[in-house]
């Protein structure tokens, strides 16, 4: 699982992500888009951070959001407090300010929360959250009560490199500055012995014990430095949307930090990139197409814990494994023959869940591709849910000769190995 | 002036699991450069012995000096980086590890690096040359990017040596190093820990007779949280003792060489 | 003084509520090692099904049947979710508990509305018990404490006098050896399940009405149930049941003193700046902050909770 891939292609994977994120907003020209990209590239931080402690490590966090919004905190107070002095370049640098505090509440909560990995760290991490997100309403200068704190990134003159923070295109440059340093430095830390012997720590708490070292000083360092990074994404958010709330560092943001790290792949390091990209283009698309888009997104993580537990990132790397090694042309027609009722499958649970919310809004018609179904009648449901067992069923089908054509190819393709 | 400290002293050594004692009282002293073995019958206590010697388990009363110093109530990584270094009977490594990452980590502490991170493994001449050194020591060379846990069982018994090895301790704690190894292996297994050893202190758990009458210097015999007898390997084969306690069955002759 | 005992009287019984919720995620805990992030969740379904119920046929039945209803479902998951994902290991499983918590919270105003539902007590069991000066002991607050009572009792004795508690007890620390001496673990571990997941139910078809019946109602004790079995020590049944009713006391009693910090810190010789905030904050509204304080505390201070055997 932590099996180097090779130099070349870890080059291959940054270069990629370097010219999607540069080309994407020049070649469309799309406000949407680039709004869309900077979430996505806040979120790649966060995840990140997420996964040095998830991935790396081995600690399971309830309560990562806390750093998040701190940094985010921190950097709309020091926005605000620089006020008309806050002139372009400082106003480029003050994610940092937002890494410092996440650094701080790591150095001091980390102390509290490291003693223990496993159930306990994701317990003590839950409740130091929540603790944290119950007192907000009792320190309204600090946390803004409900409203949050809004601030203005060009309250100061002048511009820095021809740049004001003003149009939408600018602060992403910025973000995606920050979010590539970052995303560096992170990848760095895997490299270095610290980075390692995280690692060690995640297999094997005890044995890395009787290498000389303390785990839980490990943890420590580990958590602290994943706070700066948490802090340095929440400094980002501060920026590109100018309002920071309370809701930054509730349960419901450290719950989807660990959802788009694990959906994406927490044993690579690019894996929570592509959670961060995936999911937050999932919550910006279905959400605007459906507002079961929570439902979905629950389904889809059920899904992915009970199939692929390695995330999208071992999926796309096994796949293409297979495809190097010259196997996918065993499996492409499996895959091929399940797709039909699995698409079956997905059409009748979508039909089902999508007339449950239009009859819970109120609805009594739907349409469906032109037609208008009427939702006070039994057959529509029918309809759906026999499209749902029929795909269900065929799924069942074709799924045992798929499963072991899949462990054929994957035992010839370890056994290839040298 | 050191040479005649030991490298281990043990007195009154006890310790209990509830109402059970299994330890009961163990006086032991291993010289330096002693290749020491124990022995026993299943559930002697031996493991346990070995726990409380690299502070896995704290023991209830008694103390344990390390190359003339007390080291009773510290950590296993304090004792570690004093230099005592432990195996395990059941394989503990880091699986999802590589072997040589699995060294490697092994070998950071010693070196100096702790917890940096602010040096790029990469370019560690010295970590990666003390790691791949003991790597063909172990004869893992052509496994050196498996992840650990899949390597076989005999694979995973000679990485456990290496990661107990590989930071440079001169108090080597092993225990049963060649169980549920094929003769071959054994063979293998003792002519690299032999090599491995060299001018270091070994203690070592072994139910194999051969290898402990091929290695040891001096062996003692644990039973029933006791060492009923402490000596040469000739004087063992003779004891009375030693014999009663192994049901008249004698140790094998023919050493393992 | 009367108002203190009533007000202690409120605090037991919803003590003894959260009880029956706690003690379900701990046995489950305990055999399976995991905790069950979707556990308030079959709290909120024991809800709906028992009020689904209560508009068909009345409130009896639902209580009959809804923790019944639930226990199947908790079974289901069991069988058909968490068994396949357990060979992933501890943090797979946790997680699938995680998003079935989100789907069950998404899925259930997709049937019964946004809104709460009007899932009332019984006409029967309306009124007050008894009064002291003034201050009312409701009924149904007696029944509720009558109803966790009886259901400590039962689960006492099934888990100390039949065979099958035996062997759950003996699973809990030796499954292996359980296994070995010819017993189905699997499915004694889906009937624990389905057994934990109906208490959590019943907790619902009894809490639901007393409080109300509303889509956030998983949310809102959830985190409070972690709590309980946190302070209590992971695993621990004695511990639960002292720390239930301990946040249930500390919970009843913040929202009905209306006190300011300050008043309390007086008593025990503090005092804080009076120009603060602080100063001014009042119990009611530290009140949510208490249990997990509480809990950082115990995991700080005493990381095994209060009885506690192990630590995780
Ligand atoms: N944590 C523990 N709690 C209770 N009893 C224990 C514990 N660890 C070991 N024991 C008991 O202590 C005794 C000695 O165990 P130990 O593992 O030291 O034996 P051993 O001599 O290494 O045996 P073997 O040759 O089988 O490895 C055994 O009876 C064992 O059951
Ligand atoms: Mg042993």
């Amino acid at each position: 699982m932590t099996a180097p891939s090779s130099l070349p292609r870890q080059v291959l994977i940054w270069a990629a992500i370097f010219v999607i994120a540069c080309v994407l907003p020049s070649l469309f020209r799309s406000g949407f888009l680039v709004s869309v990209l900077s979430q996505i590239a806040i979120m790649a931080v966060f995840a990140l951070s997420y996964n040095m402690l998830l991935g790396q490590t081995g600690l399971l966090s309830f309560g990562h959001a806390v750093y998040y919004g701190l940094g985010a905190f921190a950097t709309i107070h020091l926005l605000n407090g620089l006020g008309k002095s806050a002139t372009p370049l400082l106003v480029a640098l003050l994610p940092l300010g937002g890494g410092a505090a996440g650094l701080v509440a790591g150095l001091i909560l980390g102390r509290m929360t490291t003693k223990k990995a496993g159930t306990t760290f994701a317990m003590i991490s839950l409740g130091i959250a929540e603790l944290m997100f119950a007192t907000t309403p009792i320190f309204p200068s600090v946390f803004g009560g409900d409203g949050g704190f809004a601030g203005n990134r060009m309250a100061g003159k002048g511009s820095f490199l021809g740049l004001t923070w003003g149009p939408q295109i600018e602060i992403y440059w910025l973000v995606l500055f920050w979010a590539f340093v970052s995303a560096g430095l992170m990848f760095a830390l895997t490299q270095t012995p610290l980075g390692r012997v995280a690692n060690a720590v995640r297999d094997n708490p005890e044995r890395a014990e009787f290498i000389g070292y303390d785990t839980r000083q490990v943890r420590y360092r580990m958590l602290v430095l994943s706070g700066l990074f948490a802090g340095i994404a929440g400094g980002l958010s501060a920026l590109n949307y100018e309002i920071v709330t309370v809701d930054m560092l509730n349960a419901h943001t450290s719950g989807s930090v660990l959802l788009m790290t694990y959906t994406g792949g927490i044993g690579h390091f690019f894996g929570p990139v592509l959670g961060a990209a995936m999911i937050t283009l999932m919550q910006t698309l279905v959400g605007g197409l459906t507002h079961a888009w929570l439902l979905y997104f629950g389904l889809f993580f059920l899904f992915m814990v009970a199939f692929a537990p390695g995330g999208m990132a071992s999926v796309l790397s096994r796949q293409s494994a297979l495809v190097k090694a010259g196997l996918w042309r065993c499996l492409l027609p499996h895959y091929a023959l399940a797709a039909a009722p699995a698409a079956l499958a997905c059409l009748g649970a979508v039909g089902l869940i999508e007339m449950a919310y239009a009859l819970l809004a109120g609805h009594d018609a739907a349409s469906f591709m032109g037609t208008s179904i009427r939702l006070h009648t039994l057959l529509p449901w029918l309809g759906a849910a026999s499209v749902l067992i029929g795909g269900i069923a065929g799924l069942k089908w074709v799924i045992g000769g798929m499963s072991d054509a899949w462990h054929q190819a994957l035992s010839q393709l370890q056994g290839g190995k040298p | 002036m050191t040479a005649s400290v030991p490298a281990l002293c043990i007195s009154g050594l006890r310790k209990s699991f509830g109402a059970s004692e299994i330890i009961r009282g163990i006086d032991l002293d291993i010289a330096k450069g002693e290749r020491h073995a124990i022995i026993g019958p299943n559930g002697a206590g031996k493991s346990t012995l070995f726990h409380l010697i690299s502070a896995r388990l704290a023991a209830t009363s008694g103390t344990i000096a390390l190359k003339g110093e007390p080291v009773t109530g510290l950590k296993p990584f304090e004792i570690n980086r004093k230099g005592l270094s432990r195996s395990f009977q059941i394989t503990n490594i880091f699986h999802s590890l590589s072997v040589f990452e699995n060294l490697r980590s092994a070998v950071l502490w010693s070196l100096g690096y702790k917890y940096s991170f602010w040096h790029r493994l990469s370019v560690l001449r010295d970590a990666k040359e003390r790691a791949e050194h003991v790597m063909c020591d172990i004869g893992l060379q052509n496994r050196r990017d498996t992840a650990a846990g899949i390597l076989s069982y005999a694979e995973q018994r000679a990485l456990e040596i290496g990661i107990t090895i590989a930071g440079g301790a001169d108090v080597i704690l092993l225990d049963e190093p060649t169980a549920g190894m094929s003769h071959s292996e054994t063979d293998e297994a003792v002519a690299l820990i032999r090599r491995v050893t060299e001018n270091k202190t070994l203690v070592m758990v072994e139910h194999d007779m051969g290898v402990v009458f091929g290695l040891a210097d001096r062996i003692s015999v644990l039973v029933y949280g006791q060492v009923i007898a402490t000596d040469t390997p000739q004087a063992i084969r003779a004891n009375p003792l030693v014999q009663e306690a192994y049901l008249g069955t004698t140790p094998v002759s023919g050493n393992a060489s | 003084m009367d108002f203190v005992v009533i007000t202690l009287l409120n605090s037991v019984a919803y003590g003894l509520l959260l009880f029956m919720l706690s003690s379900g995620l701990t046995l489950i805990f305990s055999m399976m090692g995991v905790l069950n992030f979707a556990h308030a969740s079959f709290y909120m379904l024991g809800a709906y099904f028992a009020y689904q119920i209560s508009t068909w046929s009345g409130f009896w039945l639902g209580l009959l049947l809804a923790p019944l209803l639930v226990g199947g479902v908790g079974m289901l998951v069991e069988w058909h979710g968490l068994r396949h994902v357990r060979r992933f290991g501890h943090v797979a499983e946790l997680l699938f508990t995680f998003g079935l918590a989100i789907v069950f919270e998404e899925l259930v105003p997709l049937i019964w509305g946004k809104a709460s539902v009007p899932y009332a007590v019984p006409a029967q069991l309306e009124g007050a018990l008894f009064s002291l000066h003034g201050a009312a002991f409701p009924i149904y607050k007696g029944f509720m404490m009558a109803m966790s009572l009886g259901m400590l009792a039962a689960l006492y004795g099934v888990l100390t006098r039949t065979r099958i508690g035996l062997i759950i007890q003996a699973s809990l620390t030796k499954p292996d050896m359980v296994e070995a001496l010819g017993h189905n673990v699997p499915r004694i571990t889906m009937l624990l399940f389905g057994g934990g997941t109906a208490l959590a139910g019943l907790a619902g078809v009894i809490g639901g009405n007393a409080f109300v019946t509303e889509p956030s109602m998983a949310a809102s004790v959830g985190f409070i149930v972690f709590v309980i079995v946190v302070v209590g020590g992971l695993g621990s049944l004695g511990g639960a049941f002292l720390a239930s009713l301990l946040i249930g006391a500390l919970q009843t009693f913040s929202v009905t003193l209306d006190v300011t910090l300050q008043q309390v810190l007086t008593l025990i010789g503090l005092s804080l700046p009076a120009d603060t905030n602080l100063a001014r904050v009042s119990l009611v509204q530290l009140g949510p902050v208490l249990p997990y304080l509480l809990m950082v505390a115990i995991l700080i201070l005493r990381p095994r909770g209060l009885m506690g055997v192990r630590e995780s």
